[in-house]
């Protein structure tokens, strides 16, 4: 899926030094967000990794404006949504949906699950019968690997990988274009976490999505992302390909990162060298900006830096 | 090998509105001395259930209905609350998941690690603080004189899992169970308490029961693996042998579900469907309704353990002299390749750093 002419293709996301301050001006002042720029294409997964705390949450939650950016510009499709009318912010709410971590707070207990489905299509007036609605919860359950009947069931009858696929029939209902999926699996059991990895490609495939997939198990994240962003004390340090993030990881908080990821192979774990990652470096007070060291590969760095980069690149 | 722990035939029903759930149904398994013993499952395989029962430490509407935990030529189960209790904290130790819950926040640290001490009356008041203060060095609180005094809130997630631990090693206790002590920290911080568990094990030579859902953190810590599904366990061995070598269509079911950042295939191997509700578990195997191998005899009769190797069991009919011969999935074959693969290059390398140790 990954192609190399990214600059051919459109860009459905664009953020532009996005900063994202909590209690901003205060003594407990929180850079959660810390002027990050990316854009995320068309068609693309794109990754977002990062430790808890690392502003990868903050990011997901900024682009689907649940929070008012302190500065910079988040473009969807050309438009700053922070400049949507509020007239228009349903609209805006159709084309961009959220699957969220946990499915067992996520669902309204008290409401059945054909109503956490369709609750989007009333408030979108997309469906003007009863009968087109429960034609169109049906579709979406078929889509989702549900069984009909689960339509008039409530979300405590269903187990924890049901309830996720339920969520995202829910995020599916209004078409969106672009789906942010804030750590979709990582409360789901192993098994599960196939399945549903599996079936967000495979709608994905189907309905021409674009996700932004935030997670901190890097295993995963590999797996579904065409690009990589890795998120450390709010500010995005690398951007490349997920292949070119894994194999030829330059910033040392990734290959830190890297270094930790438990693997499911005894001998590799018995020759594990785990590599610490000093973050004083990132607070010497030197600016450093997102570089393109090879290219499409981004990593942040003073001019100074980036010299050394592209040397460690090239071996 | 002796053997420290030894459960036999344990069996545990829940009592709910709805029925007898049968959590625990069956479950043998020993622990030898120093080993870290890795139980592994999915949540609702009763692997929690399995040493909170050791400890003692079941819910109310729990029930045993049978079976012995053995230690130090004492059943647990048998055992009065009183004794139970100089047993518990003291020669069998416990690590819970959630460090922000296992701490007390009002309390100072100092006194929660020395906490142990004085409730086993190994120490005075004072003797125990300065005890905690090494037990906290130990477990890598820097400048730990100094923050005795502290609360759990003025430490980081990593920090209160190491403060956790240091509660549970205080006593040097002969059995440590960790129940999913690195599933709430990141992937750096984990590493860290892993390499950490390691290490105390060589220190005061313990011995571990390491609960997880994490194949990759089993593959790393663990000398002995124990497969759990639906409150039995399937498979048991060692490391290597659960990891390369598998038998049980359940584990290579696991193994192949996870991907690791090799896995560059169009879709990942799922294991469909859920597992069983355990009011009324299933008559043969568990998990014949998810496993693609499964045979008529899987849905009328549980498999008794086959041996594959002196230390390496499977329950699984596929192993019985007249079950035809299948092959497992081209993931779990290509681990077996690799594994050799691996070995050869691990050899070279000793070989190439024992060279270079001479030179």
């Amino acid at each position: 899926m990954t192609t190399n002419n990214t600059t051919a293709r459109k860009k459905l996301i664009e953020v532009k030094h996005l900063k994202q301050y909590f209690n901003a001006g205060k003594a407990n002042e929180v850079k959660a967000i810390d002027d990050i720029s990316f854009d995320i294409y068309e068609g693309e997964t794109f990754g977002l990794v990062g430790e808890s705390g690392s502003g990868k949450s903050t990011t997901g939650r900024s682009i689907i404006r649940l929070y008012q950016p302190t500065s910079g510009q988040i473009l969807f499709d050309g438009q700053d949504i922070s400049q949507i009318k509020h007239r228009d912010m349903l609209s805006f709410r159709r084309d961009m949906q959220m699957i969220f971590q946990d499915p067992y707070a996520s669902l309204d207990p008290r409401m059945k699950v054909k109503d956490i489905i369709a609750e989007g299509l009333d408030v979108h007036h997309l469906v003007h019968s009863e009968q087109e609605r429960g034609a169109r919860v049906n579709k979406l359950l078929d889509l989702v690997g549900l069984s009909r009947d689960h339509a008039t069931r409530y979300p405590h009858e269903f187990s924890g990988g049901q309830r996720q696929r339920i969520g995202i029939a829910r995020a599916l209902a209004v078409n969106p274009k672009f789906i942010i999926a804030d750590e979709p699996i990582s409360a789901l059991d192993v098994s599960i976490q196939a399945q549903v990895v599996n079936l967000l490609r495979d709608i994905q495939k189907k309905q021409k999505l674009t996700y932004l997939f935030i997670a901190h198990d890097l295993s995963m994240v590999k797996y579904i992302s065409d690009r990589i962003a890795v998120m450390h004390n709010g500010k995005l340090i690398e951007l490349a390909t997920a292949d070119e993030v894994y194999n030829h990881p330059l910033h040392p908080y990734t290959k830190s990162l890297l270094s930790a990821v438990p693997l499911p192979d005894p001998v590799a774990e018995r020759a594990r060298q785990r590599t610490d990652y000093n973050d004083a470096i990132e607070f010497d007070g030197q600016q450093r900006t997102l570089q393109e060291i090879t290219p499409d590969h981004f990593v942040l760095a003073t001019n100074d830096e980036v010299i050394a980069y592209r040397k460690l690149a090239q071996v | 090998m002796t053997k420290i722990l030894d459960v036999q035939h344990l069996k545990i029903n829940f009592a709910t509105f709805a029925g007898q759930v049968q959590a625990i149904r069956d479950v043998s398994f020993h622990l030898n001395q120093g080993e870290t013993l890795a139980i592994v499952g999915e949540s609702g395989s009763g692997k929690s259930v399995t040493v909170r029962s050791i400890m003692g430490l079941l819910a109310n509407n729990a029930q045993v209905k049978a079976g012995q935990i053995n230690f130090k030529n004492h059943d647990l189960l048998k055992m009065n609350a009183r004794d139970l209790e100089k047993i518990r904290g003291n020669e069998i130790a416990m690590i819970f998941q959630d460090p922000m819950t296992s701490l007390d926040p009002t309390m100072p640290i100092g006194k929660q690690v020395a906490e142990p001490l004085l409730i086993h009356g190994k120490a005075t008041k004072k003797a125990a603080l300065h005890r905690a203060e090494e037990v906290l060095e130990l477990v890598g609180i820097n400048n730990a004189k100094n923050r005795l005094k502290d609360y759990p809130h003025q430490f980081s997630g990593g920090q209160r899992q190491r403060i956790v631990i240091a509660m549970a090693i205080v006593n040097n206790p002969e059995i440590l169970i960790a129940d999913e002590p690195t599933t709430a920290l990141d992937v750096t911080i984990q590493a860290q308490i892993l390499e950490l568990l390691k290490e105390l094990q060589q220190k005061i030579k313990t011995s571990i029961i390491f609960i997880t859902h994490d194949l990759g953190v089993v593959a790393g810590i663990a000398d002995r693996v124990a497969v759990m599904y639906a409150g039995k366990i399937v498979e048991f061995g060692t490391v290597d042998e659960i990891f390369y070598d598998p038998k049980h269509p359940y584990t290579w079911g696991l193994l192949n579900a996870m991907p690791t950042l090799k896995t560059d295939s169009e879709r990942l191997y799922a294991i469909p469907g859920t597992p069983p509700n355990l009011l009324n578990p299933p008559q043969g195997d568990a998990f014949a309704p998810r496993n693609p191998y499964a045979m008529v005899i899987d849905y009328q009769a549980m498999p008794p353990f086959f041996k594959v190797t002196d230390t390496h069991y499977a329950a699984t009919w596929l192993l019985h002299p007249d079950a035809p011969q299948v092959t497992p999935p081209l993931a779990i074959q290509k681990r077996e390749a690799e594994y050799q693969i691996l070995l050869h290059q691990h050899q070279t390398l000793a070989q190439r750093s024992n060279v270079n140790d001479h030179e």
